[in-house]
């Protein structure tokens, strides 16, 4: 599936996520944390942004061809259980590389977080790499 | 969990996860919203080529997640980032582990602890690797 680099720079719509203590719980639970902060919902975990699902309109993705490269995610302070956080996300790069089973093109997407003052909260970056 | 005087090359104590099983994944597609079947039906992962349902990379990450939160607490994460290397198959059992590799004091009650992190599989190969910077209190002594 070749994917134009013309891609790069497309955007998500703004979208507010509302963290609610339930997901957390859930999350913890799917993981099997068992830290109580987490039980209690109050902070998240770490890889919580994970649940900020925000699709790019003109990415376009066959997901029994996709495999997730890596992951990263900055804090700026932990995502607690009551906060409204508005996040945008933006294909930053497109490449390919040769593997062993033919061409696999990487799409990197940057992913930033911020509460209702603008303040940043966190920055993510996905690579997703379509086989 | 009381470590002291952390310092660069200090291994961290492991943590090992239960066998990666079919309601964890289920859960885990819930919880997160990843809904690719690839990761819960058997049909779907056999048609892209996969043999069997493979886990979501995002829960080996989230055991990582675990590991750093045991050590420093849900609140003093700076930096998660991992590269999903290899696929995680059902009954595999994942270990997490960590090498420090620096230890900055920022003032007299906190550090900034730079680590390098993996989990492996029950053979020993490292299938997600990555990052992490945590914050220990201990200023510069690493301690925490």
């Amino acid at each position: 599936m070749p994917i134009d680099r013309s891609i790069i720079g497309a955007t998500s719509e703004p979208v507010v996520f509302e963290v609610e203590r339930g997901a957390i719980r859930k999350l913890a639970q799917a993981i099997g944390d068992p830290n109580p902060v987490y039980q209690a919902g109050e902070v998240a975990p770490p890889t919580f942004p994970t649940t900020f699902r925000l699709s790019i309109p003109r990415l376009k993705l066959d997901p029994n061809r996709i495999l997730h490269g890596g992951e990263e995610y900055v804090y700026e302070r932990p995502i607690r259980a009551g906060d409204r956080i508005t996040c945008v996300r933006r294909v930053a790069d497109v490449y390919v590389k040769e593997g062993r089973s033919g061409t696999l093109t990487f799409v990197v997407s940057e992913t930033e977080g911020r509460d209702p003052e603008g303040k940043l909260v966190f920055r993510g970056k996905s690579t997703v790499i379509v086989r | 969990m009381i470590l002291r005087n952390l310092k660069a090359g200090d291994s961290l104590p492991p943590l090992v996860k239960e066998p990666i099983s079919k309601v964890q994944l289920l859960k885990y597609a819930g919880a997160s919203g990843d809904y690719n079947l690839i990761h819960t039906d058997v049909e779907t992962a056999r048609a892209a080529g996969l043999g069997d349902v493979i886990a979501h990379g995002m829960l080996s990450m989230g055991f990582l997640g675990q590991f750093l939160t045991d050590l420093a607490g849900p609140e003093n994460v700076r930096r998660l980032q991992v590269r999903f290397g290899a696929m995680v198959r059902l009954g595999d059992v994942l270990t997490c582990r960590g090498m420090v590799q620096s230890v900055e004091p920022i003032d007299a009650e906190r550090s900034l602890v730079t680590l390098d992190i993996w989990a492996e599989n029950q053979r020993g190969e490292k299938v997600t690797t990555g990052a992490a910077e945590v914050f220990l209190e201990g200023g510069g002594r690493g301690t925490i």
